[in-house]
């Protein structure tokens, strides 16, 4: 179980994003995992090892990074990382409920399901409208306050983006103030900044996203209004059905959410 | 051997849940195997060499450690991830037997194996039972271990052959001990929807066995 599990879940709830969420998807594991996991771990790894205070007494070392370190900044990127992935499984779990329901009334036979067999259902890519449209736009909710909160968290918890090199420490069983050095600072001020960069790119991404969708529900139903009033509904159908047509972007991609598909 | 074996377990499992069974299975996988693999484990990967305590005599060291450590936080946390995963298998392997009896008659013997009902739904409901039982029993156990969840920073030790009571001094205490209470609050929202889950199923089939000797008698 690693990160590239969650790049398979993730991949499944593709097939069903709008084309900003797909940017975002890419950007996700290209600029923030890849890069936590290829470069950003290597540079954290020896954090404890080389944090080196001026003292000889023993311990004062562990309580001063403990002091200065609560949370390491790999910890706490992977748990944003986790948790700004996981609205993208509620989009997951409501097409699975949606598939299911699709080859329920088909196997009851039912005269209102349009599929001719299984496999259509399973392949079938769902609009994002109606119920769907909700779970999607709160799930984007939630991916834009999940990262605003760990942006906060990580600035208020480390004082800024810099990592000093020296830090004064006076926590007991420290002698006196004693001054201890941080491993790479600067090298860890970078990648730091980067992934702030990267993370901002992220909420600008789902902050379009979430325009572009209330834009497209709000022409939707200014639409729906217009039409109604000028002629009968029986028409209304299928020229809602071609509007929507053309405003779709379609994918290619088979469904390969793991554990997902009934 | 790795965690994907029990990755793919679980996907085999989530065919046969219920929907909450299927959240169940998500919230295992993102909260708590994921922040396992990675981070938790390297929180506590050289725990035994940054430990440190205020004394250059041999072996007290380890004797401390071992005293306050005797099986370490992140071990528990493995062995409750597979063992809370495994009663699922249950369901699997009474899916397995179904299928098996099938092929073996050479005729349909069930209207559709992966249905929950009769046997299947009784197996179903010890997996859970055991899934609720065995967090229960880790959480205690990592209660008694942590001392009521608290990872300090200084533990004083006095054991042979350390010649007085030595301050010992615990690695990244804090980081430990907010992972520590988020494995706590994973484990709490599974075993609440455990028992959802159960108290879900008990009252479907209880409505629909009732349902079904109303009709009867009705006949």
């Amino acid at each position: 179980m690693d990160w590239g599990a969650l790049h398979t879940i993730l991949g499944g709830v593709n097939k069903h994003s709008t084309s900003i969420g797909k940017i975002w998807l890419t950007v996700l594991f290209i600029f923030r995992i890849m890069i936590l996991v290829v470069a950003a771990e290597r540079v954290w790894g020896d954090e404890q090892d080389d944090f080196v205070c001026n003292t000889l007494q023993p311990g004062c070392r562990n309580v001063c990074y403990d002091h200065f370190f609560p949370i390491s900044h790999i910890r706490l990127w992977a748990l944003q990382l986790i948790f700004v992935s996981t609205p993208a499984l509620l989009v997951a779990m409501h097409v699975a409920y949606r598939r299911h329901e699709k080859k329920r009334q088909f196997r009851k036979g039912d005269q209102k399901c349009e599929y001719k067999d299984i496999e259509e259902i399973r392949k079938q890519r769902f609009r994002i409208e109606g119920s769907l449209w909700w779970t999607y736009t709160s799930s984007i909710f939630f991916r834009l306050v999940f990262e605003a909160v760990f942006m906060y968290a990580f600035y208020f918890m480390y004082d800024g983006f810099r990592m000093p090199r020296l830090m004064k420490c006076n926590a007991w069983p420290c002698p006196n103030t004693v001054d201890c050095f941080v491993s790479r600072p600067t090298e860890k001020t970078v990648f730091t900044i980067f992934m702030i960069a990267v993370s901002s790119i992220c909420i600008l991404l789902n902050v379009a996203e979430l325009c572009y969708l209330l834009t497209k529900f709000f022409l939707r139903r200014s639409k729906k209004a217009g039409n109604s009033k000028q002629q009968p509904n029986h028409e209304n159908k299928e020229e809602t059905k071609q509007n929507e047509m053309n405003e779709l972007i379609s994918d290619s991609c088979q469904n390969t959410v793991i554990g997902f598909s009934s | 051997m790795s965690w994907a074996f029990l990755r793919d377990l679980l996907s085999g499992v989530n065919k046969y849940s219920t929907g909450i069974g299927k959240i169940w299975v998500a919230v295992v996988f993102m909260f708590r195997l994921l922040v396992y693999v990675a981070a938790a484990e390297d929180i506590w990967k050289h725990e035994h060499d940054e430990f440190e305590c205020n004394i250059k005599q041999p072996g007290c060291e380890n004797v401390c450690f071992d005293h306050f450590f005797p099986v370490s936080h992140i071990r528990l946390w493995a062995l409750q991830l597979i063992l809370v995963s495994t009663p699922s298998l249950l369901v699997v392997f009474h899916v397995a037997y179904r299928e098996n009896r099938e092929k073996q008659h050479n005729q349909k013997l069930y209207k559709n194996t992966g249905k929950t009902d009769g046997g299947l739904l009784c197996t179903y409901l010890i997996s859970l039972i055991l899934k609720t039982g065995l967090e229960i029993v880790f959480l205690v156990l990592f209660y008694k271990l942590s001392n009521g969840f608290k990872i300090p920073r200084l533990v004083k030790c006095d054991i042979q052959p350390c010649p007085n009571t030595v301050d010992c001094y615990i690695s990244k205490p804090t980081e430990k001990m907010i992972f520590l209470y988020f494995l706590v609050a994973t484990s709490c929202l599974c075993i609440v929807l455990n028992l959802s889950e159960l108290s879900y199923l008990i009252f479907k089939y209880s409505i629909k066995c009732y349902l079904k000797r109303h009709m009867k008698k009705q006949q």
